[in-house]
């Protein structure tokens, strides 16, 4: 699904990824971990295509094609997906007029899955205004929903959210993944910021990669690397050499 | 069968299409009344609901004498060169009287159309007695053959003791035209006062600056416009509303987007009453090159008043955009649909069908943002 080759990013002309590899095959969620700072987000809207990120060296293969030029919109339209940690506030846009344009004018679905994620009587609200942190996430799970993305990256989808929520959000998550289906027919692909790893209560990750200053410097059972930034915290993995 | 609005059918396809974009039926359906005047001629006055009356001004003031209180009243005919100009004609124009309790569901429509290179006058007088409530929509509209023209318009509100009075004014002007309106509203006692206006074609030069004076102990007004300034166009708007009444409050909301335009913003009010509330929210976009000169005040006058204001002009946020891409709308139409948003403009106590016609109104000019 996705394949990240030897990618650099710079940010206001300075670099902050240096070098990252990154495999996500079909039917495959992974997490990404990391101390603040590390560059996670970064390596999410880079591959995302935001305009402030560079990529000045390196290749993005998103389903067998190169899309490391390609804008933002198009990768979106081919099958890339993101929620956002932090979403902008846009006065005056309605959450559903915003699902009515991404619909392309069937919203039915649309409707139905804002009652699944209790947004019904946010459709007619200004776009993330005043929305708690439950809400911001619960609406942009919604709006991936109606996206459909073949993979989707998530930058911290438990953070700010109570526990009631955790529940729905995860749940949510879990079916935009692909993990209600047995394995063989899992078509989709996620990756996934994680402090916590709460979210893995809720859909079990196949891998787990840990980032620390514009690196991966660790790659595997995900519990087991979340179980070691526990216990040791992030400076064993900046310390350890093991890739 | 609904019948034709006289003199409509006169007018070629394409003033006719510039009607219809400024809100007005080309038939009388889901009207309760039309009003037309081409130039300075009236060519149709008709209202089917008996409660309310709806005749030419000039016939109104020989049939009505107590209507000469109401004429000159509110607006002084000595303010400016405009008004003495308009004082010194035969009056043209309508006036509307919503009898006591009367309550029209479809709405009166009145459209002022320019069809040469003159100057059109009007003088409208609009009076909601008692409880009554009456919606108004305003199609002010010159031929696409009209060079350069003149609209001075006077327009004086009455609106009585627990009335309601909504007037939504839909303007498609030429790009040489200039338009002088000058009006205000006096509010009595639980009344509520809807002003909106909407111009989003181009048009040379709209200076107004509408006023309300609220005399009624806990009246209402709310004064909405949307508005777009190609490049050309020149547009000093304004609204102000005067509480002097216990309770009274007020809201001024504007949206501007300019393309290359010059617009003045202004709002104000005044909290000259104890518990009155005010609060201005003017909002603008600058889509190119343009102007808007936001001039929000409030001014109170003793304590017991509560007055805020927000005002913001600036460009798109790249963010705003990027976000929307993200879920697969390329840049146009992501930038199309924040413009959209922030013009929605929702009017509370306005009937659905006006609210309709002012988000088509908006939703036409899409391809001018």
């Amino acid at each position: 699904m996705l394949n990240v080759e030897n990618l650099h990013v710079e940010v206001g002309g300075k670099e902050v990824i240096h070098g990252v590899d990154l495999q996500i095959p079909e039917g495959e969620t992974h997490v990404l971990m990391g101390p603040n700072g590390s560059g996670k987000t970064t390596l999410l809207r880079s591959i995302m295509g935001f305009s402030n990120y560079t990529v000045t060296e390196g290749r993005i293969i998103f389903r067998g094609h190169d899309v490391t030029e390609l804008p933002l919109y198009e990768r979106a339209r081919y099958g890339m997906g993101l929620m956002f940690q932090r979403p902008p506030t846009i006065s005056g846009l309605k959450l559903g007029k915003l699902l009515d344009v991404m619909a392309g004018g069937s919203p039915a679905k649309a409707y139905e899955y804002a009652e699944m994620m209790n947004m019904s009587s946010f459709l007619d609200r200004d776009l993330n205004a005043n929305f708690s942190g439950g809400e911001i996430k619960r609406s942009e799970v919604l709006q991936l929903m109606v996206q459909q993305p073949d993979f989707v990256m998530l930058d911290e989808p438990e953070s700010g959210v109570d526990l009631e929520n955790i529940a729905l959000i995860g749940k949510a998550i879990a079916r935009l993944v692909d993990k209600d289906r047995h394995i063989i027919n899992r078509h989709k692909s996620g990756l996934i910021i994680t402090h916590t790893g709460f979210i893995m209560d809720y859909l079990e990750a196949d891998a787990g990669h840990m980032l620390c200053n514009g690196e991966i410097r660790c790659r595997g059972n995900p519990r087991e690397i979340l179980k070691v930034i526990q216990e040791h915290g992030y400076q064993e993995c900046i310390e350890c050499t093991k890739l | 069968m609904h019948k034709a609005v006289e003199g409509f059918e006169d007018l070629s396809p394409e003033d006719k299409e510039r009607l219809e974009q400024s809100g007005m039926m080309l038939s009388s359906e889901n009207r309760c009344g039309s009003f037309f005047q081409a130039d300075q001629d009236v060519r149709h006055t008709s209202c089917t609901y008996e409660g309310i009356e709806m005749l030419p001004t000039a016939e109104a003031l020989k049939k009505y004498d107590w209507l000469k209180d109401y004429y000159w009243n509110l607006v002084d005919k000595d303010k400016d060169e405009y008004t003495r100009y308009v004082a010194d004609q035969e009056p043209r124009g309508y006036t509307i009287i919503a009898k006591k309790g009367s309550k029209n569901i479809f709405p009166l429509q009145t459209c002022l159309f320019m069809a040469t290179d003159d100057i059109q006058t009007v003088h409208n007088i609009i009076i909601a007695e008692e409880g009554a409530e009456l919606h108004l929509i305003t199609g002010c509209v010159s031929s696409h053959s009209v060079g350069h023209g003149s609209h001075y318009g006077i327009t004086e509100f009455y609106v009585g003791k627990d009335a309601l009075i909504s007037t939504t004014m839909i303007h498609t002007w030429g790009e040489d035209v200039t338009v002088v309106p000058r009006s205000a509203a006096k509010l009595e006692q639980n009344s509520t006062f809807l002003s909106n206006y909407i111009s989003m074609k181009p048009v040379k030069r709209v200076q107004m600056y509408p006023e309300a004076w609220l005399t009624g102990e806990n009246s209402v007004a709310r004064f909405s416009s949307v508005v777009l300034a190609p490049e050309g166009s020149e547009l000093d708007l304004g609204q102000r509303a005067i509480l002097e009444a216990k309770g009274t409050s007020a809201e001024l909301i504007s949206r501007v987007i300019t393309r290359g335009g010059t617009v003045v913003s202004r709002s104000h009010i005044v909290g000259g009453a104890e518990e009155t509330r005010g609060h201005i929210e003017c909002k603008g976009l600058i889509l190119e090159d343009g102007i808007i000169h936001a001039i929000p005040e409030i001014e109170g006058r003793l304590t017991n008043t509560s007055l805020s204001h927000e005002a913001a002009v600036g460009k798109i946020a790249r963010d705003e955009i990027e976000y929307l891409m993200a879920r697969g709308l390329d840049e146009e139409e992501a930038t199309a649909t924040i413009i959209r948003g922030f013009l929605d403009v929702k009017i509370q106590g306005l009937p659905d069908s006006l609210q309709r016609q002012i988000d088509a109104a908006i939703d036409a000019a899409e391809d001018g943002f």
